[in-house]
């Protein structure tokens, strides 16, 4: 087998032959070419991963491990990291995006820990193309199918619509979990003389290639790749779920892994490199769902519903019966050994030696250059340009509550059970989610942010304002930050301008992480995300995680009560480049986004933490999407009242209400408690914009809208 | 006073059942696995909770009716022991034969997850005695199969016996077909059977249980269960 068909570069073939003194077999070279896939390998991102600060006071186990776990106080920890399943839901949207949860899910279990809650970003093409009708049914419907079926509440996420994703939507799972801090699982416990148990689905053909399929640019025709998609069964996951939590608690098992990408391969060589053990799987052992499969193909098979156990030997009659409760193939594949030999039989036969550090940390790393795209000053030239917006504010405002990315979303939250396990504080719909847990009483608060749109317009600056809008919905409910992770989406690296936006977004990301002192604990990366020449924006996707301790109480949006007094928090004249405004009412992106200002974001920070902690105001919400305009429309009709906004305009009215960007918040202080409002905030831009009352929303020089029509438009009623 | 939750292999609500009966109403509870062939001995509840028994990709509920336990739950009901379905549990009761009716792909052929308004339709069951007839409670949905059906001559027995005890409803306190979320037929979300021991319904009690999680109106049933064992409400 000639080394190009396993997708290996000639350089890294070289690196094989060298680390091993001899020609690799044709096992060994499929095995190195998935596992040194991108995809596997991280060989083109992991120079610029390098950039991210991964400690922190809170972090219990950082990158490295299947998932990151932060401190939850009371001696628990929540296990959380956010994946792509990109390529498959491009190709079987329905399957694509159910393995994607699957698959997320299975990571969070595999440090010891109950999934209990999930997030889901979600980027289609052109609202109203068929495709796009089509690939986001399938994949709403997916992600709903299997979530609701294992008990894990989809609790929140990120929908953004642009042309760029026509042909390659993005589906990126969020997942988080609870584990007692004594009780977390490594990958680096294996001991020599151990077994290697599998436990779960039987083994087929599916799913064979999936991870270097997704190291690829997609082919324009999708359905010949349908064999590399897998296919996901929620009821084996739940059960999965509850047989590795019970063996777990009966100390029965000494090291995990799930099993993604590269299937048996993968989990297995990972623990013992990890573990600084040897291993020898008999691969006649692994249970078959078909007949007459090479080596390579079960060894590589990435069907799903499948964790490695690793047991001591006194362990495995009560292991064996556990999956004997929970109806699931439980088989011995295997044992460690001293050494580091990785070795993989069938009928007797060796059909792979390696050494197993070489398998997943081998690849050499592949410097891509970098070069500054030459049409960018041409991007980033703007001067705002308001003709076809007469003085009127309320028509943008309508259009954009109308407009795909910002209307409501409720076809899709409806499809998805976001209550099951008792603990949504807050679900779907809102800035951020909360959870409670019911362990120690604290609450979990998380995000997802993306802003492709800045980031296609500075990559550094919209990767800085990504990382911070993430944090500022934490914020302003009153939680601390404790950690994020991230799914770093874009098109291929191997394009000198998509590598250089690439590396810039990853400095803005990392450098905001360090300025707000926030740990990176876990991510993913998803290269290649184009097909016949269209590249996805570059899509930096980040889910931050905080926590709001026993004793506070969430500062929540949709609460306005009449007679608040509305409050700015922040700048007047943030920006129009990159913003919804400009994107969907002006169709041009062209400009730049603010640049960070880490000083503004603590100074932000320490006042909406004391507003919440003080029950200052009634209702709060972060300026996200739409600025300032949509944070009003979208606050009255939660609360179901209208208000006045009354303001000496200091910018151009369509930049205060719809730029976007920086550490903004709106707040609704009751009377009594304004005075103390202006002391918190006092040191910080802020202005009192308006009044809480009537059924309408008034804007300066504006006609005034019903609420109703707020709503409808909202609504797509 | 005793009850017990049976577990699946695929349920899912079976933690919050148990969590809403033992830490908020103070019900002892204990989970039954399936496969055990008899109830613990002082059961007086059982609870069939929400999930997806065995997955349920054909007919919701149908693998678990032929469980090892359901024969005991049967024996259980028989004796006039109290047997609560919920969601998934209401799909178990019918098609184990408890509960009349069958609960079809809802009239979208979506999952839907959504809170609902409900008309308390009887006062005198042991579950709902602590609701005054007419009460409108909020109990979530979420399920992809809740659409009741039933023959209609057989539709028009259920009424007559009046063994509707749960109705989708709309917040002036009408109720019926037009408030279903999911197409059931006269707006049914809960039943009992004729000797009133038994109730299915697809809303979530266990959902609306405590104030932080936006809404009590659940607390209720819990209530009306343990009066009704206590024997105050007899």
């Amino acid at each position: 087998m000639d080394y190009r068909k396993a997708g290996l570069r000639p350089h890294e073939y070289e690196t094989i032959r060298r680390e091993l003194g001899r020609d690799p077999n044709e096992t060994e070279l499929r095995i190195f070419g998935v596992m040194w896939s991108e995809h596997c390998s991280y060989k083109s991102s992991r120079p610029l991963l390098k950039l991210f600060p991964k400690e922190g006071p809170s972090v219990l186990k950082g990158v490295g491990e299947n998932a990151g776990v932060v401190d939850a106080g009371g001696g628990w920890g929540l296990a959380f990291k956010v994946e792509s399943h990109n390529h498959p839901s491009a190709v079987e949207p329905y399957q694509g995006a159910a393995t994607g949860v699957g698959g997320i899910i299975r990571d969070i279990l595999a440090m010891g820990a109950r999934p209990i809650a999930s997030l889901d970003g979600l980027f289609f093409g052109r609202p109203d193309s068929p495709k796009t009708r089509f690939l986001s049914n399938g994949i709403v419907k997916g992600v709903g199918g299997y979530g609701n079926c294992v008990g894990v509440p989809t609790v929140g996420g990120k929908t953004l619509y642009d042309e760029r994703y026509e042909d390659n939507p993005l589906l990126n799972a969020f997942c988080i979990g609870l584990v007692a801090s004594d009780s977390i699982v490594s990958s680096q416990t294996a001991e020599p003389g151990n077994l290697v148990v599998l436990l779960g689905s039987k083994t087929g053909r599916d799913g064979i290639g999936g991870a270097a399929f997704a190291s690829v640019e997609l082919g324009e025709d999708t359905k010949a790749s349908r064999p590399q998609v897998q296919i996901g069964d929620p009821f084996v996951e739940k059960l999965l779920i509850e047989a590795c939590l019970e063996a777990l608690e009966k100390g029965l098992v000494t090291s995990m892994q799930d099993m993604g990408a590269a299937g048996i391969t993968s989990s297995a060589s990972e623990i013992a490199a990890k573990s600084g053990v040897g291993m020898i799987l008999d691969l006649d052992l692994v249970p078959l769902r078909e007949e007459n499969m090479a080596a390579w193909e079960i060894a590589l098979s990435e069907s799903q519903e499948r964790m490695l156990l690793i047991v001591r030997p006194e362990n495995l009659d009560a292991v064996l019966s556990l999956g004997q409760k929970w109806d699931l193939d439980c088989a011995v594949i295997g044992k460690t050994v001293e050494g580091n030999r990785f070795i993989l039989r069938k009928e007797g036969e060796v059909f792979a030696d390696l050494p197993a550090s070489l398998i997943g940390g081998g690849c050499p790393e592949i410097h891509w250059p970098a070069e500054r795209p030459k049409d960018l000053d041409q991007r980033q030239s703007f001067e705002f340009e308001p003709s076809g917006f007469p003085g009127d504010l309320s028509q943008p405002l309508l259009r954009l509550l109308a407009s795909p990315s910002l209307k409501e979303k409720s076809w899709i939250t409806r499809q998805y059970d976001s209550m099951v396990q008792v603990n949504t504080v807050q679900g779907p719909g809102a800035p951020l989610s909360l959870i409670r847990i019911k362990e120690n009483g604290n609450l979990v608060a998380m995000t997802m942010e993306a802003l492709p749109w800045a980031c296609s317009l500075d990559p550094y600056r919209g990767g800085y304002e990504t990382m911070a809008r993430s944090l500022r919905p934490l914020w302003v409910a009153g939680a601390r930050h404790l950690g994020m992770t991230n799914c770093l989406n874009f098109p291929s690296p191997e394009n000198p301008e998509q590598f250089w936006e690439f590396s810039e977004a990853v400095r803005g990301l990392a450098d905001c992480c360090k300025d707000l002192s926030c740990p990176v604990v876990s991510g993913n990366v998803s290269l290649y995300n184009e097909s016949a020449g269209r590249a996805i924006l570059p899509t930096p996707l980040v889910c931050s995680v905080g926590i709001l301790p026993v004793s506070g109480f969430p500062l929540l949006p949709g609460k306005w009560k009449e007679g608040d007094f509305l409050f700015l928090a922040g700048i007047e004249n943030a920006s129009i480049p990159g913003s919804h405004f400009q994107a969907v009412l002006q169709g041009r992106l062209v400009g730049r986004p603010l640049p960070p200002s880490p000083e503004m974001e603590t100074g932000f920070m320490e006042r909406a933490l004391q507003t919440a902690s003080r029950q200052i105001a009634d209702s709060a919400v972060p300026l996200l999407g739409g600025g300032l305009g949509i944070a009003l429309g979208k606050e009255a009709i939660a609360s179901g009242v209208g208000a006045q906004i009354d303001l000496q305009i200091p910018t151009h009215p369509l930049a205060l209400f719809f730029a976007e960007g920086g550490a903004r918040a709106l707040y609704a202080v009751p009377e009594a408690r304004v005075p103390e409002f202006i002391r918190t905030w006092t040191g910080f831009p802020f202005r009192m914009i308006g009044r809480v009352g009537g059924d309408c929303l008034c804007l300066p020089q504006s006609e005034p809208i019903p609420l109703q029509i707020l709503s409808n438009a909202w609504k797509g009623a | 006073m005793n009850a017990s939750v049976v577990v699946f292999p695929g349920s899912n609500c079976d933690r919050d059942v148990l969590y809403a009966l033992g830490k908020i109403a103070g019900i002892p509870a204990v989970p039954v696995w399936h496969k055990d062939p008899v109830l613990p001995e002082d059961t007086d509840l059982v609870v069939l909770p929400g999930g997806f028994s065995y997955g349920d990709y054909l007919r919701c509920g149908a693998m678990a009716a032929r469980s090892p336990i359901i024969q005991a739950v049967r024996e259980h009901a028989r004796r006039g022991g109290l047997v609560l379905g919920i969601c998934n549990g209401f799909q178990v009761l019918t098609e184990a034969g408890l509960l009349p009716g069958a609960l079809l792909a809802n009239s979208n052929l979506e999952f839907i997850c959504s809170p609902c308004l409900l008309k308390v339709e009887r006062s005198d069951t042991p579950f709902t005695n602590a609701y005054p007839e007419g009460t409108l409670v909020q109990f979530p949905i979420a399920h992809h199969e809740g659409l009741y059906f039933l023959p209609e001559r057989e539709l028009q027995k259920l009424e007559d016996n009046r063994q509707v005890v749960f109705r989708y409803a709309a917040a002036d306190g009408s109720a019926g077909a037009q408030h279903s979320p999911n197409g059931s037929l006269n707006g049914i979300a809960g039943i009992v059977n004729s000797s009133g021991n038994v109730l299915g319904l697809m809303p979530h009690p266990e959902r609306a249980s405590e104030k932080l999680l936006g809404g009590t109106d659940g607390l209720g049933m819990w209530y009306s269960i343990k009066s009704w064992l206590e024997g105050g409400a007899r």
